[in-house]
């Protein structure tokens, strides 16, 4: 069926609202990556076969990333009239007694995580009443954990409420009604003023505005034009794109459509990488069912105006999440950057004018149009606007995905959401940006978390990956482990980028082996302001940055290993060695059971010695030690 | 053996021979045949009407791509960041001392190969471990041989 009115609009969004909210209870699973890495499939397959039984009347139904990837598996339980119950850590077992415990009315609460009473209907400015009631009213409400508390979801607005597989779910929640508006009502260079007003910036990495680069490109002449999602999200430990992806699909394709009618498009790319096959598999499924609805294709909701989406996979490159490499790549080229001194927006794939966005940028367009400019340009700091998706990893208690306003402090993400870092270890420093940004100390914890701020700090934004340090963490290591990266990851078109990232390389292992010289310092110093002076693309003028901030802000480390050849948290194996604290062990052979160089001896329940000439420094004894009783030094 | 030439053409035509789709189309055939033989590169090449220089510029430029055959199995150590600060690079040494192989390489009997993968964004999880389509979180290196007990 193709829509081509408001009611049609309104038909479907019924039927969505049905499957959201169905006459019987419902168990949603959380299926995006992290869930399924931890055995949400078994859930799904343990359910389904209690469904085909018939013994409990429910309906089963799988969702998007629902956030808090720490305790996943998680799965929702929504019964009509009743609060939705989200349970943790789930497991088929638990998970068929959550769904026994419904047959009389009540909610298991053994692992209940949290309750919503209410849900923000975000588009319809709509808040859904669910219900509250007694069996259940000891289950925290979600908006009293600290990890919820503070979020404000818009690029995530659908993530873990809909099944990413259904297109009128999507709708239900107000989905395409912004692509109604725009062809509707609206000329292109309204779409553009209005994102422009709004604030809005590229979430990729470098916080473009937005609207301005939709506005250059709409006035570059050239009758065909290009609009392109970048969902080669490279930065390691950002996983933002992907989750959106494969929790709400639609949402970057109805970013895309408003974006192709504003700057004039009718052909579009996306281009996402390899390494997501589900992400790959549920933007595949959207764009067949956007089609089915007249969404995508020839004369889209009847106006006339077509467009039509075609998906390219990356071949693993992180270089291609640059713009121009990336479009090198669409052309079937090797992706290498090209110098810019003609931007993108007029020449870019093929040569013609192209607007190119990462896909939570994408996926804020719809609300902006919805709600208005005025509304989004409230949220967030003077020049950073709305909220930023933040993958919050590493040495935290609360690892997941997370949306906050932007302004908001570092302490606020790392202490009150993060539940900060575990085991009673000191918070040492987050690294931000990817391989491009830099580290910010724990001394600038109260730092408010914007484009300008973090630049200030020595960092970047990026595409939003928080990768929390604690004590054990060597910062010499992770500026050489950085510099591996981009080594790897360079094109070797441009020779600073090439050759000063092989020699800070070089620099930066010899320092951590314990050939690290007083001079080498300076000589980094030097290098990065050649890489950052005269490398062709951000790939390599940004490349110093994980050098640089670590220098500014944790000097004394990189002394410690030249002047006293000694890593102070313990990680760069040929400066420490492996010993047994005699008071901590107990002897219970654990240690000696995984060493693969028998280098562990001792006798039951005595302590245990470490024979340093046979030790290869691998970890297997700390990794299985309960009793902290390996000492590295 | 001859190598199976109907199967790269069949490929090539589904993307009705459009040049900006080569990476789609080379990474079709390496599902395919596991590797990238040479035979069907020339293939490529003669019929996106390509030179067969670019075909192999784009193999080599990205990681994604082998020239030689792989193992049955594809092992991707993830070495992102939040993998690498909990402990990536022990797992890693793990897997090269109890397969005897280097990053990059295969056993003998084609049953691994082991390589590494920058960022597979299931941070929250490290170490992450992924065996052909199998992710594997919080891996530790004790459960190594289990884990790779499961792939024959």
């Amino acid at each position: 069926m193709k829509i081509k009115s408001l009611e049609d609009l309104d038909a479907i969004k019924a039927e969505g609202l049905k499957s959201l909210y169905p006459d019987k209870p419902k168990v949603s699973i959380g299926m995006a990556s992290c869930g399924l890495a931890t055995g949400a499939g078994r859930i799904w397959d343990a359910l389904s076969q209690e469904a085909e039984k018939g013994t409990h009347d429910f309906v089963l139904a799988q969702t998007g990333c629902i956030g808090y990837c720490q305790k996943e598996p998680i799965i929702d339980v929504l019964r009509p009239g009743k609060p939705r119950v989200f349970y943790r850590e789930m497991s088929p077992e638990k998970a068929l007694e959550v769904v026994g415990s419904l047959k009389n009315g009540e909610a298991n609460t053994e692992w209940a995580l949290c309750k919503m009473v209410e849900e923000d209907f975000l588009l319809d400015d709509e808040v859904r009443k669910l219900g509250d009631e007694s069996p259940s009213s000891d289950i925290c409400l979600s908006s009293e954990l600290g990890f919820y508390n503070k979020q404000l979801k818009i690029a995530l607005r659908n993530c873990g409420f809909i099944d990413p597989e259904n297109i009128k779910e999507y709708i239900a929640r107000g989905g395409y009604r912004a692509l109604w508006k725009v062809l509707k009502e609206m000329t292109p260079q309204e779409v553009i003023e209005q994102i422009k007003q709004s604030g809005l910036r590229g979430r990729g990495g470098a916080g473009f505005p937005t609207g301005t680069k939709w506005e250059s490109c709409r006035r570059a002449s050239g009758g065909i034009k290009y609009v392109i999602c970048n969902a080669d999200e490279g930065d390691p430990g950002a996983y933002m794109d992907r989750s959106v992806l494969e929790g709400d699909p639609h949402s970057v394709l109805e970013g895309m459509l408003i974006g192709a009618y504003a700057v004039g498009s009718q052909e579009g790319y996306m281009y996402i990488r390899n390494e997501y096959p589900l992400a790959i598999k549920r933007i595949k499924m959207a764009i067949e069912q956007a089609k089915e609805y007249g969404l995508l294709g020839e004369d889209i909701l009847g106006t006339g105006f077509s467009f039509h989406l075609k998906i390219n996979r990356g071949g693993g490159a992180f270089v291609c999440g640059e713009s121009t490499a990336l479009m090198a790549s669409l052309e079937g080229k090797p992706g290498e950057p090209r110098a810019k001194y003609v931007r993108s927006v007029e020449r870019g794939l093929w040569d013609r004018p192209s607007t190119l966005n990462n896909v939570e940028t994408w996926a804020n367009v719809p609300a902006i149009v919805v709600k208005g400019a005025d509304w989004y340009s409230q949220i967030g700091t003077e020049k950073s606007k709305g909220t930023k998706v933040f993958s919050v990893v590493g040495k935290i208690n609360n690892t997941g995905l997370v949306e906050v306003p932007m302004g908001i402090s570092l302490r606020e993400i790392v202490e009150d959401i993060g539940g900060g870092v575990p085991e009673g270890r000191e918070f040492k420093a987050v690294q931000t940006g990817g391989p491009s940004g830099g580290c910010v100390p724990a001394s600038l914890i109260d730092l408010p978390v914007d484009f300008e701020q973090l630049t200030r700090a020595g960092s970047m934004m990026g595409s939003g990956g928080m990768i929390i340090m604690d004590q054990d963490t060597c910062m010499v290591d992770v500026a050489r482990y950085f510099l591996a990266f981009l080594e790897e990851e360079s094109c070797g078109k441009c020779v600073p980028c090439r050759e000063g990232i092989k020699r800070s390389l070089q620099i930066l292992t010899d320092i951590t082996e314990g050939y690290g010289r007083e001079e080498d310092l300076e000589t980094l110093e030097d290098l990065a302001t050649t890489l950052r002076d005269g490398a062709l693309c951000a790939l390599g003028t940004s490349a110093a940055n994980p050098v640089l901030s670590t220098l500014q802000h944790f000097r004394n480390e990189y002394e410690a290993h030249i002047l006293d050849k000694k890593c102070p948290a313990g990680v760069c194996t040929n400066l420490i060695e492996y010993s047994i604290d005699p008071e901590k062990c107990t002897g219970c052979t654990r240690c000696v059971r995984v060493c693969p160089q028998e280098a562990i001896t001792g006798e039951k329940k005595e302590p245990h010695i470490i024979d340093t000439s046979k030790c290869i420094k691998c970890g297997s004894c700390v990794e299985v030690c309960k009793f902290d009783a390996i000492i590295k030094r | 053996m001859e190598l199976d030439l109907v199967k790269v053409d069949a490929i090539v035509d589904e993307y009705k021979g459009e040049q900006g789709l080569l990476i789609s189309i080379l990474q079709d055939i390496q599902s395919e045949f596991n590797y990238l033989p040479k035979e069907a590169l020339f293939r490529v090449s003669e019929k996106l009407e390509l030179p067969i220089g670019q075909v192999f510029s784009v193999v080599t430029f990205f990681k994604a791509f082998s020239l030689k055959p792989r193992g049955r199995n594809i092992i991707n150590v993830c070495m992102g960041t939040a993998c690498h600060v909990k402990g990536a690079t022990n797992i890693l040494d793990k897997m090269k001392r109890d397969l005897g192989i280097v990053e990059g390489g295969t056993t003998s009997d084609l049953r691994f190969t082991l390589d590494t993968v920058r960022c597979v964004g299931c941070c929250s999880l490290g170490p992450v471990v992924v065996v052909n389509e199998d992710t594997h979180g919080r891996a530790t290196q004790e459960q190594i041989p289990k884990i790779l007990d499961n792939y024959q």
